[in-house]
């Protein structure tokens, strides 16, 4: 299924969780953040969030500064 | 005696509170604009700063990013902000994230309105603060250097409001000194952190002389020819300005007043 993440289209299979999500990009899962339609999901509920058809995730995490344009979806 | 003098001197000069918490430096510093991470730290180490800000933006996607966050001392108290928000919901939402993110409930306040300046809007910051506050964030606005904006900000919440003295990067120096006196006259509990626009030392020593709490600045040190000389310099900027706040300074006179005795001169 077809989900967007960071702005960006990205076909996941089914039943793919927030969890599974961040293991996929191999992010370092600490002090980053996931916005899952436009809500918060706090840390603990990643694994048992599963995505579906359309969903918009976005991932943030902190960098220096400072003045850049906003760029979440 | 004169060193047990100097220490209670800087200790209260140097050490302020914002929603009850206190701080032991005035003096509260950027992360963006270094030319290494090296470079920052060394700047952020002789700064004697406790607060950093740092910037919340999407991960990138196809390679693996390093964090900001190691490269900071874990003694730092980190203060997220909002910067490059344009409306009060983008603020809002950018703020959530962070907290999440850091299990802190600091947020400096940024929604700019216009790119040129980023000058800030004031209508959708005190919407962004008021929000915020109900929410249970400790909020830092940006803003203008308005008196009637900032009694705004503090009637919805905010423990401290950080008025600007320049343009953000701009180096400028307090540019409407009678504005943030008046401030400081007007609102005698508030804590008001000067942000934005100081370009070197004697600008930061003149927002303290102004009766400002603290100041938040970047540029002025990161884009500085050594870095860690001039985070050195703002530091002790920082606490000769507000020693001499504290102090009160002389009245200003339009002719000359002797200092010397005017009797007994030799003639």
């Amino acid at each position: 299924m077809r989900i967007q993440v960071n702005g960006e289209y990205r076909e996941v299979a089914h039943e793919t969780t927030l969890g599974d999500l961040i293991a996929l990009f191999s992010f370092a899962s600490d002090r980053i953040a996931i916005e899952h339609n436009g809500v918060v999901v706090r840390r603990i509920d990643w694994s048992t969030v599963r995505l579906e058809e359309g969903d918009r995730v976005e991932i943030v995490h902190f960098v220096g500064g400072g003045f850049w344009k906003f760029e979440l979806s | 005696m004169s060193i047990a003098m100097s220490t209670a001197a800087s200790g209260r000069t140097s050490e302020f509170q914002i929603g009850g918490k206190s701080y032991a430096s005035r003096l509260i510093i950027g992360t963006g604009k270094y030319r290494s991470y090296e470079e920052m730290k060394a700047a952020h180490r002789a700064s004697g700063a406790t607060m950093v800000t740092v910037a919340v933006r999407r991960v990138p996607l196809d390679r693996s990013a390093e964090s900001l966050l190691d490269h900071l001392d874990p003694e730092l108290q980190i203060l997220p902000n909002t910067a490059g928000c344009y409306t009060a919901e983008e603020a809002i939402r950018t703020a959530r994230l962070a907290r999440e993110a850091l299990q802190t409930e600091l947020i400096k306040l940024e929604v700019i309105g216009d790119q040129t300046t980023l000058f800030p809007d004031n209508e959708q910051t005190l919407e962004a603060a008021r929000v915020l506050v109900k929410e249970g964030f400790v909020v830092l606005p940006y803003f203008n250097d308005d008196l009637i904006m900032a009694k705004k900000l503090l009637d919805a919440g905010c423990p401290a409001v950080m008025p600007l003295a320049a343009p953000i990067g701009s180096g400028l120096g307090v540019q409407n000194p009678a504005n943030l006196r008046i401030m400081r006259e007007q609102l005698p509990e508030a804590t008001i952190i000067v942000d934005a626009g100081v370009g070197t030392a004697s600008d930061a020593a003149i927002a303290m002389e102004l009766g400002a709490d603290a100041v938040l600045m970047n540029t002025a040190i990161a884009e500085a020819q050594d870095p860690a000389k001039m985070a050195e310099a703002m530091k002790l900027a920082i606490e000769a300005g507000r020693l001499a706040y504290l102090a009160g300074r002389m009245n200003k006179r339009l002719y000359a007043s002797a200092s010397s005795p005017l009797t007994g001169v030799v003639r």
